[in-house]
């Protein structure tokens, strides 16, 4: 039997497809079905030239096949509206669900911080917070892991061409999400997070800028070590993450400024806030994966 | 120019924009003297927030002395006639900012984006609009688009509920035939009911002249501050700009003579430094860079030894858009190292 986890993306946009393209390199996860709404939609077209089974009947069309299908684990890439719905019918079938909406009625999960904590808690649904989150709470869990952090802040800058009619109309969402988890999932006692959107052409590549506050002097020399292990981390899923000035130390304040590129699979390079997010998903999904191969978990029972 | 007879409605931005120039620390003294001297003088709106707008408060932008509410209670219930206005920036602030603005007696909530991106200003106009606030969408940064743009993103912003909205030269960069072309199709395309404002600032020292091409283009609100207080080279300033309407006919209801001891008695006193056109004030005009950038590259500069000038072409070069504050230190670091300074 293979080792991989069957899975169903929901959701054929530039993020479904993205996630498709990086699955299909996976040791770990093995994409069988796409999910949409509408039969016209480029995206599904794209997922059954890829040789991917497709149903644009929404998660109910894909409900009677999860079993003889084998499908173990979903990633809801739709919208925070639809996703509990889809969360609840397919956790009722044992389905592991990786929520790329901003929903986040599972736990924040940003994959090199607290993920192998979720994965043996077998979490069955696990949100993957914002792109903004998963660019900048590594960096601020690698100073609160020296000492305690009293504020944490991160700026997101992004491509105006990177962002979506959703975030668009919700960015407020965007900004409590991120602020939450930078306190949650970074460690920081309050958390801050802004976000600027800039249209230069050519795009530019996101950058991230991370302001930690730390009680008391900051170890310089520890979390200056910390923070090199972090963005090593997190490039074992997001090679084009770099630190590209920092850490930088000012009486209490340590700052850390980041560039994002992604690997331009469906979405171009600059789009490094949409790869972080497919690529911390489907990294989420593999440890699932790893886990049950390692026995550490057992997926969950079904008929 | 011919304006006599028509009526403005001036905005007071020294209490708002003046926050940059005072790393956001007047206290809540100054407030209030500032602004009961404006009320007196007969200004008819004033702008109260962290220089970034409500929710401004942080490392990137700077901590404030006080607390957007905190300010918000110490001048709206001292006010007889004026109206307090806040800023907002979505991305930064949020509708829970906006909310307690309108708690605090705001009655004019000012919705800032890039001049590309208005539609993240969706739900912040919306909720202002349903309060029955006076709703203005501000289209920051001007002068790097089109009118026909400026146009499509101030219709989204009027779809959305805004009752005025206003073309804004955040840098200081535009000229007067520009202010003309932008604030004129502005005028000539949106509904009447909606009414045209320009924001300017002075790092090209055409503020005044700018705020007198949008009045002859059909703008009804000018921005400005009084004694100039505001980031770069501050704003249009008001006693001035009251003094050429004045001679021009144009109306303000506002007592010349009070608003200009306002800025000199009032204003002046509290300056840090000398709210001027100089070297890098200038170049933020000349570069097209948002004007509250200017500190934050002279503190670069101090501690790199990168020129401000140097930083602030190479931000405009790169494109850099309001609230991008972060970018000044990591691009001096950028300098300094391939410099071999650091």
């Amino acid at each position: 039997m293979s080792k991989k986890l069957k899975a169903a993306i929901i959701g054929p946009g530039n993020i479904g497809t993205d996630l498709l393209m990086k699955m299909q390199r996976s040791e770990w996860i093995e994409p069988v079905w796409m999910v949409g709404i509408d039969p016209e939609s480029e995206g599904l077209k794209r997922a059954e030239q890829m040789g991917i089974k497709t149903c644009a009947t929404g998660v109910d069309g894909l409900l009677p096949h999860v079993i003889e299908d084998a499908i173990r684990v979903a990633f809801d890439a739709t919208s925070a509206y639809v996703h509990a719905e889809n969360s609840r019918k397919l956790n009722e079938l044992g389905v592991i669900m990786v929520d790329l909406t901003p929903a986040a009625i599972g736990p924040y999960c940003v994959p090199p911080v607290n993920l192998e904590a979720h994965a043996k808690n077998l979490e069955l649904n696990v949100n993957m917070v914002t792109c903004g989150g998963q660019a900048t709470i590594p960096m601020v869990a690698a100073v609160s892991r020296v000492q305690p952090v009293e504020y944490g802040e991160i700026i997101a800058t992004v491509s105006s061409r990177s962002v979506g009619p959703g975030t668009r109309q919700n960015i407020d969402e965007f900004t409590r999400t991120t602020a939450g988890a930078v306190e949650k999932v970074g460690g920081a006692k309050r958390g801050k997070a802004i976000i600027i959107i800039n249209p230069a052409e050519p795009p530019l590549i996101m950058r991230d800028t991370i302001h930690c506050l730390t009680e008391g002097e900051p170890d310089q020399a520890t979390i200056t070590e910390s923070v090199h292990q972090m963005v090593k981390e997190v490039q074992k899923y997001v090679p084009g993450y770099r630190l590209v000035n920092g850490p930088v130390f000012d009486g209490n304040r340590v700052s850390c400024f980041m560039e994002v590129e992604g690997l331009g699979d469906f979405l171009p390079k600059y789009a490094g806030n949409l790869d972080i997010m497919t690529a911390a998903g489907l990294r989420t999904a593999e440890m699932f994966a790893e886990e049950a191969a390692n026995g550490t978990i057992t997926l969950p029972e079904r008929g | 120019m011919n304006l006599n007879g028509k009526k403005v409605t001036l905005h007071d931005m020294s209490l708002r924009d003046g926050m940059h120039a005072k790393r956001h620390q007047i206290s809540l003294d100054e407030m209030v003297n500032i602004a009961t001297g404006m009320d007196e003088a007969g200004m008819p709106l004033i702008e109260v927030t962290h220089g970034d707008g409500l929710g401004g408060a942080s490392v990137n932008y700077g901590f404030p002395a006080h607390s957007d509410e905190e300010y918000l209670n110490a001048v709206v219930p001292k006010m007889k006639n004026a109206k307090i206005s806040a800023l907002l920036l979505p991305g930064i602030g949020t509708v829970d900012h906006l909310k307690m603005a309108k708690d605090c007696g705001v009655s004019t909530i000012r919705v800032a984006t890039h001049c590309t991106e208005a539609d993240v200003s969706e739900q912040h106009i919306g909720m202002a609009a349903k309060m029955e606030m006076d709703t203005v969408g501000f289209l920051m940064m001007a002068h790097m688009v089109s009118p026909e743009k400026i146009l499509e993103q101030a219709k989204l912003m009027v779809s959305y509920g805004a009752n005025c909205i206003y073309a804004t030269d955040s840098a200081g960069y535009m000229l007067p035939d520009e202010v003309t072309a932008k604030i004129g199709l502005l005028r000539a395309e949106l509904p009447s009911s909606v009414e045209i404002g320009f924001h300017g600032h002075h790092n090209m020292g055409m503020a005044i002249a700018n705020s007198l091409a949008a009045i002859e283009a059909g703008a009804s609100r000018i921005d400005g501050s009084v004694a100039g207080l505001g980031a770069g080279a501050g704003n249009t300033p008001l006693e001035v700009f009251c003094a050429v309407l004045d001679r021009m006919g144009v109306e303000t209801g506002i007592d010349l003579y009070k608003i200009m001891d306002v800025a000199e008695d009032r204003v002046f006193p509290i300056m840090d430094q000398p709210i001027r056109v100089d070297r890098d004030a200038l170049t933020l005009g000349y570069a097209g860079v948002y004007s509250s950038f200017l500190l934050f590259a002279q503190r670069a500069e101090k501690k790199y030894g990168i020129s401000a000038r140097d930083i602030l072409v190479e931000l405009g070069r790169r494109g850099t858009v309001g609230g991008q504050e972060d970018m000044i230190e990591d691009l001096a670091l950028t300098m300094a190292k391939e410099k071999g300074l650091i």
